[in-house]
Order: C-alpha cells, then structure tokens, then sequence
C-alpha cells in the first residue's frame, strides 16, 4: 500500500482518507477527554510546580523554578511517604493475590451449590472503600468495636496505633478489592483447559503439584495483569485513608495520595500538591515499567 | 449483462504476487471455475472481483461497467463465503433479508423475495431459527438464499462445499449446477476440488502460485493440458509423468525409457529437435495405460511397450488401480475397469498405450510439446 | 494401597486381610470426609468474608444500645426498620442516592460509548499511527487519578462546572480500560462477518451498530458493570468538586452520616447498606457477564 504503488488511483485514495477520517472521528471523543483531563494536568503539574505558594491565603504565589522540587523531594515528609505508600502496597498486593488465587482455586471444584460460594467470594466487588471505611472503623472502634471484644485489640486501639495503624488499613484495603480480585482469578483460571488438570492427574501429580505445575504457570498472565494493576491502585488509595485515619497517626499512614489530598485541600499549597502529583506519577510509572520488564519474563504465554 | 472482465489484474503483498498478470473473460450465463492448490492465488482473484482487496496494477470489469476503484457494497454482486459468514445473532429470515434491508427495498417487495428465495432453497421451515441451530448444510444454504435474493449480476463462491461432508457434497453440487442453470447467472467459482472443477463449471481455469496455468472447457483441458502442472492436478488418479532420454533412430525420434521405447508423433519430433531437448517428460493418464498381450502389438512402431514390474493392486470395487515401477524405479499407475483380467503383484509385464494419448512435455518449462494448445 | 505394594513378594499377607466390599466402602467414606472437609473449608471462608457485610446488615437493625452489648447479638430478633427512614431523611440519603445515580449512568453510558467506537476503530480500520494512539490509550492507565486532580479541580472550575454534574462527569467519560476491553473483543469477531456486511451493503457505521455490537455482547456487558461500580464508589474527585449537599454523592455522604450519627450506630450501618444495594442488584444480573465479558481476551493480555 506504497504511495509510489501505480495502482493507488484517485477514487482509492479518496476511500482511503474516507477510512482514514472516519477512524480518527471516532477516536476523537476519547482522545479530547484523555488530552484535557489526563495528559495536559500531567505537564500542567510540573508547570505548577515551580510556584511556591505563601504560608498565607491571598498572596501572590512565587516562581522558583526546579527549587520547590528540590525541596519538596528531599524533605522528610516526603520520603516518608514514599516509604508508608510502598509499605502500603507490600502489605495488599501480595496477600491480596494471594488470597484471590486460593479462594479461586477453592471455587473452581465440581460440588454442589459451588456458585453459592463463588458468588459470596465475589460480594465485596460491590463494596467501595467508603463503605469499607465505615464498616470496619466501627468493628476497630475501641469502645465498640467487635474486633476489640474479641480480643483483636493493641494498646493504643489499632487505628490510633502508630505502628499498626497501617496494616489496619491495609486488612481493610484486602478485604474491599477482594471480591474483584477473586472474579480475575476466577476468570484467568476458566481460561486453563481441563485436559492440562486431568493429564496432570493421571500422571500422577497430587493436587498440591498440580497447582505448582500446571495452574501457577498457566495463571501466570492473569497473576501478573493482577498484579502490575492491583499495584496500580494500591498507590492510588485514598478513601480508607481518609475515612479511618486521615494520614495519621503521627503521619504513618500518610500515603502519597493522601498526602496530595491534604497539601492540596487543607493546606492550600497547590504548588506542592503539583510536585507531590508529579513524583508519585514517575513512581508509579517507573514501579509498572519495571514490573513490566522483569516479571513479564517468567510469565508464559500460550499462543 | 453479467460478464466479468480481468485484464492484467496483479496483486502483490510486499514483493511476492499473489495473482500475477490475470487476464480472464467470464461470460454471461457462463459457469467459470478457478481451480488450485491453495496458495495458488485464485481465492485473491475472486476477493478482487469483489472488491475486498485492491489490485495492484490491472482493471476489473463487472457487466459493463469498470470497478476496479467501486467499493464492494456498489458492485452489485454476492458472495458466498467458505465458512457461510452468517450472521449468528439473525434468525435465517433476517439473514436472508439482510442485504435488502442497506438498500432500503420497501417491506412488501422485501417479504416476497425472501420467502422466494428461502422456497427454492428449501428453507421455508427455517426462516425463524437461527445458525446455530441449523446443520452445515442448511447453513450453506442461508448463504446461497442470501446470495441470490439480490439478483446480484455475479455470484462469487469461494470454496463452498469445502465444509460439507462427502455425501452432502456430491447432493449440493448438483443442485447448485442446476440452480445455476435456472438463475441464468453468472458464477466464479473458486476450489482446490478437481472433481467439483470438471462437474460443474463452463470453463475451468487452473492456476498456480499466482498465474493462469490454463483455461478451457473441462473436457480440453483434460484431454489437452498445457503444461505439467494442469496434467497432474486434473484427474485422478493424476497423470503418469516420466522422463525419458531423446534418441534417434534414423529419421525417428523415440522417447527412450528404460526398456521400452516411445515414438514421438512428427510435430512433436520437430518441436523437440527445434529445441534441442535431450530429454523428455510422457504423460500418459492411468485409464490409457494396458498390460500388453499378444494381441496388443499392434499399437504402433516399436509398440512392444515399456518393461515394469507390478508391486500393488488396489481394488476399489468398480475399478482397480495397479501401480507398476519401471526398471529405473519410477512409478507409473494403470487404472483398469473392474472386469478386466487383474496382473499378480511381483510379476513383470509391459505397458502400452495408444500413440494418441501420450502427451509430451519439456522438462526445463513444463510446457506441451507439439500443436494444439487448449 | 498400592498396587506394588500389594504384589511386591515378601508382604505381610495379614496387612491384605479386607474383603473387596469393604475396600470399597473405606474409599467411599474417605470421600465422604473429603468432601465435607472441603465443603467446611468453603463454608469457613465465605464467613470470614461475609461477616462484616452480615453484621453491618444485622446491627443496622438494632438499637444502639444493642449494639454496644456485650456479648453482641448476632441476629435481630426484633428489627427497627427506623434506621434506614433515618439515614434517608436525616442523612440525606434520598438527594445523595440520586446524584450519584445521575453522575453514574452519564460516566457508564460516556465511557461505553466512547469505548465501542475507539474500540473499533482499532479493529476494523486502518489509518495511520494506529499503533501508537493505541499505545497513547493505554498509557491512561498509568496515570493515577491524584496526579490530576490539582490541575482538573482547575479546569472544571474554570470551565464554570463547578459543583455540578457535569464536573462530576467529564473527566471520566473515556478509559482506556475500555477501549482496550472493546478492541479485544471486536477482534474475536469471524472476519468473513465484515466481508459479508461489506457485500450486502454496509458501511462501517451500520456494521458497528447492527452486526459488531450484538455480537459483542458479553463484552459490553462486563463494561457497563465495571464502569458503573467505579462510577458509584468514587469518593476522591466528588470530595473535591463539590460543595453541598446539592450534588453530593452516596459515598461522601455516607462518611457525613458517620461524622453526624455519631453515637447512632445503626444508622450509619443503615446508611453503609442503601449504599451498597444497587451494586448488589446490578451484579446480581450481571454476575455471569462480568466472568465471560473478561475472558473474551481482556486478561488474557
């Protein structure tokens, strides 16, 4: 379909460009939104960035350059931020998968009423964080809570506890995305092919290799779409956060997107709000490149 | 008028030709085949002439009119797929009806030419299930309905049989020869299928990686192949080819197989000294072929036949197909009818054949020697 | 038991002493435990899982001071629908319920739209850069939304949508999710189909509609599902872009439950409920599509 093809006639060409327009017309839609409200905020960030804001409301906001950034990203609010988010996404992503898997493998046996379980292992796909968030402050709650009654309780109460307030947010993350994690698992695990679990069985593998052998690898594309996704958005959490523990306390739940959230919102410094977006987007990309690159190796796929 | 017209039409993907330098006249009324091995470029042809792929050099001509640059839908023509392309989410009757429907023919006009052409194809029970509760052959069968309730001015089959099974194929061809026949219309054809080639068209046109290799009617290009390639692909079992040395013998000129010899026709002689050929390709078909007797010398000079071997009697009921090896080990089969007398296997004999049916061809070309090309 | 085990020479013959019935009736009674085994394993773990959902249900229909006894009670004998009147009035329920079902059936209808024409635009058609806009629609999805939202509060405000559902909305009206979900499957589709349609007379616009969309059915299903839960549950971008209870949406409002019901428990668990119920019943139809719209290519990578 060279330019220089003699055959390309004009009637062609003209069919050619019709072809040509229509697809773009019908990008186009998609494309105005992701320029405006995705693209264009990413760059007008750095922009943004380069302004220092005043300590008060009503005065001007000063430029400065890359200086902001320098300082903003060295500070130690910063890098402990950094650090409670990456804590963060260790303590949900992993288990997170972990436990969709199982319940998927659980769920995929021939008994009766097993639609009954899978459709409870689902459930929580229809909770969303807030809903989460309020469900589970009452259970952590302190005084009456159901967790501390059962004697699930620290000293301070957990949500106050600042070496255990993350992994209460955490439990609570787990359990919420649950439900979606278990449909992909599910899904990924329809996708194996019977024949591969009976050869296997009659080969004589129990069901603990079968699972090593034949389901890990074969699962292994939707553990890892799971995975650099799941990642994804343990970095973007931020209802819970803000619901049962708003960052604290003593900061150690303040994760990078509720950082953002409180620069921006109660602190109004949108100048460091912009360079706080811009960093955790180069973390967040750098993060899902890096998966991409080193865990896509062990992954088979199947043609 | 539903003549088709390819003049020098050529396709190439990159640098390989998928169809090189094309040139067919399809006539209307007229039943033309495409036949090949796959590969051969004949289902690019048609999907040429249906305006699905572009040509890259050359013009195509539907009726009177030059479409090479006409998008598929204004063509006005109906192609029945392979693998029937129906619409898995129409009922039949919406199926059917579907092409009327883009070129806004009113309900009423509408309604009768899908119930007539759902009639002539048997379809009338059918109308409101859907493809997949139908069997392969009621399937090709919605195609064809969709096919013809347009009164297309051609009709493109590519390969439509090919999904049926044996016997279901034999039924189908004849019925689509016969409703062809009562359409009036005008068919390209495309299989790899010889049999559905000599059956059912006009005209058959072999091609090969791309180029017309020949085309005629079934019967000549049978009896006539222009070149090795036609020779082999149409009958069945294939044509005998073997080479042979050029010798002389006096004025003569035999064809020298080990042990026998083959006289070569004056035409033909003239046409191998011309070219200086040292060797030569015979083509006999297996059903010329006899095991000689006393009686049989009297086919022709230096008719004492070909020295061979019998190593395998097949016996297929109705006929039987004896192979043979020749000294030099190469294979010839002789097809004979059932009530002939059949040779013990292991037991050497000799092979003659009528002077008329040999075919000669150049080994380096390919192409028949002597006059009279298809 | 093996059968080596059995044949090798030098066993102990008084291991074999079991006549074949009862051979047969041991094995079946070690299935017997492995099933309910398993199903108790199951049953364990679906408790775990629902019981937060279970007890939320249960205390929104019991006093508060119910629910602060110890040891707590584990099921309503004596229900107090009042709750749910409560959260809808005092909370606000019946205003914040319907902004979030407007905000979420206008992003749900934006983003399937959007994602069957990009979607087969890259299927069906060829036009140059095709690869690389496909790689610029997935790269959307790198983009954590709080890397937006100082800018987009920006944009909004300036586009004079503030505290409106049109801010609410346009941000979130494409993804490249699914363009990505609608692609796949329009390339599962059989490529004679296009042929044909082409020949009988229809051009792209009409094919999409009549022929691509029906068949994709089970992909437009899962879509719809994913986008109107993520629609529902977004609490970040309506916390920032509105300002009162006029457009406030379900999740916002239940957290202002919760800061307002402060002692009434069951109120806030109340309100936690009416949040959840239209999800439930949308996934209760959709459950089968959501599995079989996803395995039409999408996690497949």
């Amino acid at each position: 379909m060279s330019a220089t093809s003699p055959a390309v006639t004009p009637a062609r060409r003209a069919r050619r460009r019709r072809e040509r327009g229509l697809a773009y017309l019908l990008l186009l839609p998609a494309l105005i939104i992701f320029v405006t409200f995705v693209f264009w905020p990413l760059v007008h960030n750095v922009y943004l960035g380069m302004f220092r804001n005043p300590p008060f409301p009503g005065l001007p906001s000063k430029y400065v350059g890359f200086d902001q950034y320098k300082d903003v990203l060295t500070s130690q609010d910063f890098l402990d931020s950094v650090k409670t988010t990456f804590l963060f996404a260790i303590l949900t992503v992993p288990i997170g998968i972990v436990l969709g898997l199982g319940l998927a493998v659980l769920a995929h046996q021939q008994l009766h009423g097993i639609g009954v379980y899978r459709t409870i292992f689902s459930s929580t796909v229809a909770t969303s964080v807030a809903v989460a968030a309020v469900i589970f402050g009452t259970l952590m709650n302190p005084s009456i809570g159901l967790l501390p009654w059962l004697g699930l309780t620290t000293n301070p109460p957990i949500l106050q506890n600042p070496d255990w307030a993350l992994a209460a947010v955490a439990l609570v993350t787990v359990w919420q995305t649950l439900g979606l994690t278990f449909i992909l698992m599910a899904s990924g695990l329809q996708g194996v092919p019977d024949e591969l679990f009976e050869a296997a069985e009659v080969d004589g593998a129990g069901a603990w290799s079968r699972f090593w052998h034949v389901t890990l690898p074969m699962m292994s594309p939707t553990i890892f779409f799971t995975v650099v996704v799941g990642t994804i958005f343990a970095f973007q959490s931020f209802g819970q956060i803000d619901i049962l523990t708003q960052g604290g306390p003593l900061k150690k739940t303040n994760v990078l997107t509720f950082y953002i959230y409180d620069t921006l919102q109660r602190q109004s410094d949108p100048g460091k709000a912009a360079v706080l977006a811009v960093a955790l987007f180069f973390i967040t990309l750098i993060l899902a490149l890096g998966q991409l690159r080193f865990l896509e190796r062990r992954v088979s796929y199947e043609r | 008028m539903g003549r088709v017209v390819l003049d020098h039409v050529s396709k190439k993907f990159d640098d390989v030709a998928a169809v090189d330098d094309l040139s067919i006249e399809v006539a209307d009324e007229e039943f033309l085949v495409l036949l090949g091995p796959s590969g051969c470029g004949k289902s690019t042809a048609l999907r040429m002439i249906a305006g699905l792929e572009d040509p890259t050099a050359g013009t195509i001509v539907i009726g009177d009119r030059v479409v090479t640059d006409v998008e598929a839908k204004d063509r006005d023509v109906a192609m029945v797929f392979q693998s029937y392309a129906l619409y898995p989410h129409m009922t039949v009757r919406k199926n059917i009806e579907f092409p009327l429907r883009s070129r806004k023919v009113p309900a009423a006009e509408r309604d009768q030419l899908v119930a007539d052409a759902a009639e002539s194809l048997g379809l009338g029970a059918l109308l409101d299930r859907k493809p997949a509760q139908l069997s392969g052959g009621q399937r090709q069968r919605v195609a064809l309905a969709r096919a013809i309730v347009r009164r297309p001015q051609v009709f493109l089959m590519d390969e439509p049989l090919s999904n049926l099974d044996a016997k279901l194929r034999v039924q189908t061809r004849a019925e689509l020869v016969e409703l062809q026949r009562r359409l009036k219309a005008t068919i390209v054809y495309v299989t790899h299928d010889q049999v559905e080639a000599m059956t059912m068209g006009h005209r058959i046109a072999v091609m090969s990686n791309g180029v017309l290799q020949q085309i005629g009617r079934p019967q000549d290009v049978y009896a006539k192949p222009a070149n090795l390639f036609v020779a082999r692909f149409i009958g069945s079992p294939p044509m005998n080819t073997v080479t042979g040395r050029v010798v002389a013998d006096g004025v003569d000129l035999f064809a020298e197989l080990p042990g026998g010899r083959v006289p070569l026709a004056p035409e033909v002689g003239a046409a191998v000294r011309e070219a200086g050929l040292e060797a030569v390709v015979i083509g006999v078909r297996p059903e010329d072929l006899t095991f000689a007797t006393e009686a049989s010398s009297f086919y022709g000079v230096g008719g004492r036949g070909v020295e061979a071997t019998v190593t395998v009697v097949e016996s297929l009921g109705h006929e039987r197909h004896v192979i043979c090896r020749l000294t030099d080990q190469q294979i010839v089969i002789v097809r004979q009818d059932a009530h002939e007398a059949a040779p013990r296997e292991e037991s050497a004999t000799r092979l003659v054949a009528d002077p008329a049916a040999i075919h000669l061809f150049d080994p380096e070309s390919g192409r028949r020697l002597g006059t009279d090309d298809a | 038991m093996s059968v080596e085990a059995v044949l090798a020479p030098g066993t102990d013959d008084t291991k074999l002493q079991r006549t074949p019935e009862q051979e047969i009736r041991r094995q079946h009674r070690r299935r017997l435990l492995g099933k309910i085994a398993r199903y108790a394993l199951l049953t364990f773990l679906a408790i775990v899982i629902l019981f937060p959902i279970y007890i939320t249900i249960v205390n929104s229909l019991l006093l508060p001071a119910d629910i602060t006894r110890r040891p707590p009670k584990l099921f309503p004998t004596d229900p107090q629908w009042g709750s749910y009147a409560d959260a809808w009035n005092q909370g606000h329920m019946s205003t914040y319920m319907v902004n979030s079902a407007i905000v979420t059936v206008i992003i749900t209808l934006g983003q399937v739209v959007t994602a069957i024409l990009a979607g087969y635009a890259f299927a069906f058609l060829e036009f140059p850069f095709k690869r690389t806009l496909f790689v610029v629609f997935l790269a959307t999805l790198m983009v954590p939304f709080e890397v937006t939202i100082v800018t987009n509060v920006a944009t909004i405000s300036n586009l004079g949508l503030y505290n409106s559902y049109a801010g609410l909305a346009v941000p979130f009206l494409a993804t490249g999710f699914g363009a990505f979900l609608m692609r796949q499957a329009f390339l599962t589709l059989p490529h004679d189909l296009r042929d044909a349609a082409a020949l009988d007379g229809y051009g792209h616009w009409r094919f999409l509609w009549r022929v691509a969309v029906p068949l994709a059915r089970p992909a437009v299903a899962a879509l719809t599902v994913f986008a109107f839960l993520a629609a529902w549950n977004q609490y970040l971008w309506p916390i920032l872009i509105t300002k009162d209870d006029q457009y406030r949406t379900v999740q916002i409002g239940l957290k202002q439950l919760q800061q307002t019901s402060i002692d009434q428990y069951n109120i806030t668990f109340a309100g936690a409920i009416i949040a959840v119920i239209p999800l439930v019943i949308l996934l209760l139809f959709f459950q089968r599509h959501l599995v079989r719209g996803l395995t039409a290519g999408a996690v497949k990578g």
